[in-house]
């Protein structure tokens, strides 16, 4: 049922070589191609817009959930709501992603809004990864627009990636924590080409006690684009860290936005933002280990976006 | 092994030129070991890094092995065998000591090698191995890592710049063993930099360095009795030609 090129694009966004084991919902094309749901774990249509409500019962550990989308049929324009519901005291790795093939003169998108929920005491770990090829004119966008709310004693752990081949992308997401919730975000962001990518991330921390990290690490190269816009907001005793990070090279431009407002006395928030080309000093450290110039620019770009 | 014939240094400031190495002529023989030291600023790591081919000499040449190597390139010289372990090492964000070490190796080693070669600058390696080389490490371990760098390499000629500066007592007592054992097997040709008196102790012969230029090649004993006169009277004999006055007496 999944062509070579499906297998390659699930492989890219999702690490996955066959159909995944436990809960899952593969999208293509702006419809549903398969799904599997456990006895833990459901998976249904929403009925008044496309896409789909996960809800993962209380309790539920050590169980994933992956809901990637491709599309390979240039022109295509997909939009998906998804929401998820993470039961009390539960533990699970939700893998999205998506991979995107255009060989055609028009341009491909996909815009995904999801929703996130996780309830008391429950752990997430979200994976979003973005791909995209294929030759053709038509550029390959993607805009995801995600919202999470994590509520007591709770923990996201969000990782997005985009590696190679997305032309434009506009991500926004919104994270509302309360009493001793905790955040980390890791964002790894490569643009080469004319590629555009703009990153927006809002950070409420409005329980006691929360906490939120987030990590950003970008390389810009050729003349691609990229602008951060990273926020925190301290509205309670809480901790909060911004660390971006970025490496320019060529003609590109990066825009690094920081803001951090606190709104009580014990709010801790710090942000730490940097752009700059590779250090020649790495460079020169690796080329006496026996490196050339191109592989020791390599490897310290491949570590960076590690 | 390795000759320096009427070498060079000099850096554009402004609209005038600076010398930094003048004239210099070294020879330095095969499994030999030799110790350069010699004032701040005298000119040491720039001529560490002329050798490696880091930086380019205004004049002169460099000969390795009958070659004149002056044209090569850093990664050329580092595939004949030749390495320098840096004064003041670079962090690498995203980089293992796993990752630096095996890239070091010129492949991939097993747990078991990578923490044979830290043992040998005094890391424990569980602890180690899976950090990355970024801010996190403090200056003494960043620097014990980069000497690892270079021991990895079954090097002919390896430079180290400085080890001593950072390091602990200990750690410091376990890489004079290491530097002594890498002398007695007789492969490389050693060359290093140093302001310690029991670093220079080990060599076989001891240049000084000052204003850019070679003041002094001897045999050890014949520099070091001199040096220590130096200090014990607290006169500053050796310091006009050399200027170790800052080497630490023995204790
Ligand atoms: N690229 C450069 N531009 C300008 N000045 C330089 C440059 N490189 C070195 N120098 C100068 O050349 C001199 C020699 O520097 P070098 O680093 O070789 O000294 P050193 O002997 O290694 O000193 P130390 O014992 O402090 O390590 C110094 O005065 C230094 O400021
Ligand atoms: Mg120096």
């Amino acid at each position: 049922m999944l062509s070579q090129l499906d297998k390659k694009l699930l492989e890219m966004v999702a690490d996955l070589h066959e159909i995944p084991q436990g809960a899952y919902n593969i999208r293509k094309n702006g419809a549903g191609l398969s799904r599997n749901t456990t006895g833990n774990i459901d998976i249904v249509n929403k009925t008044d817009k496309s896409g789909i409500d996960i809800i993962v019962k209380p309790g539920t550990v050590d169980e994933s959930i992956h809901i990637p989308v491709i599309l390979s049929q240039a022109g295509l324009q997909d939009l998906v709501y998804n929401s998820f519901d993470i039961g009390e005291g539960s533990d699970v790795v939700i893998v999205a992603g998506c991979g995107i093939h255009n060989g055609g003169k028009e341009n491909s998108q996909h815009d995904g809004l999801h929703d996130f929920i996780v309830r008391k005491g429950a752990k997430m770990r979200y994976v979003e990864k973005h791909y995209g090829e294929g030759d053709g004119k038509g550029k390959k966008i993607l805009n995801p627009k995600t919202i999470i709310t994590v509520e007591e004693d709770g923990v996201a752990e969000i990782e997005l990636v985009q590696i190679k081949g997305v032309d434009q992308t506009i991500r926004d997401t919104e994270v509302y924590l309360h009493d001793n919730a905790r955040l980390i975000v890791t964002e790894r962001l490569l643009t080469y080409a004319n590629q555009e990518a703009e990153s927006k991330i809002t950070v409420e921390l409005l329980g006691k006690d929360s906490t939120a990290q987030i990590i950003s690490r970008s390389v810009a190269q050729d003349q691609s684009k990229q602008i951060f816009y990273l926020n925190m907001l301290g509205k309670n005793q809480c901790r909060g860290h911004i660390q971006c990070d970025s490496i320019i090279m060529d003609q590109a431009v990066v825009r690094a936005v920081p803001e951090i407002s606190a709104y009580h006395t014990d709010a801790q928030l710090i942000h730490e933002a940097a752009i700059g080309k590779i250090a020649s000093e790495q460079i020169l450290k690796l080329m006496s280990l026996g490196l050339s110039e191109e592989e020791a620019e390599e490897k310290i770009l491949e570590g960076f976006l590690k | 092994m390795l000759q320096i014939k009427d070498l060079s240094f000099s850096v554009e400031e402004g609209n005038r030129s600076v010398d930094i190495l003048k004239n210099i002529n070294l020879l330095f023989e095969a499994n030999k070991f030799y110790a350069i030291t010699g004032p701040n600023g005298g000119g040491k790591s720039s001529l560490a890094k002329v050798i490696m081919g880091i930086v380019k000499p205004t004049r002169g040449s460099i000969w390795l092995k009958g070659e004149d190597i002056t044209a090569l390139g850093i990664t050329e010289r580092a595939k004949r065998k030749m390495g320098y372990a840096f004064q003041q090492p670079p962090r690498f964000k995203g980089f293992k000591i796993r990752d630096l070490l095996n890239l070091s190796f010129g492949e991939e080693k097993n747990e078991d090698e990578i923490c044979d070669l830290l043992l040998e600058v005094g890391l424990c390696a569980q602890d180690y191995i899976n950090r990355d080389v970024d801010a996190s490490l403090s200056g003494g371990e960043l620097k014990r890592i980069e000497i690892a760098t270079v021991l990895a390499r079954n090097l002919t000629l390896a430079i180290f710049d400085e080890p001593e500066a950072g390091i602990d007592l200990w750690s410091f007592q376990k890489l004079v063993e290491t530097f002594q054992t890498m002398h007695k097997d007789k492969e490389t040709t050693i060359i290093i930099i140093s302001h310690q008196e029991k670093i220079l102790r080990l060599a076989d012969e001891v240049i000084i360095i000052a204003d850019g230029m070679v003041k002094e090649q001897a045999k050890r004993d014949d520099i070091m009795s001199r040096i220590v006169k130096d200090l014990e009277c607290g006169c500053n004999k050796t310091c006009d030609v050399g200027g170790v006055a800052y080497v630490e007496p023995t204790g």
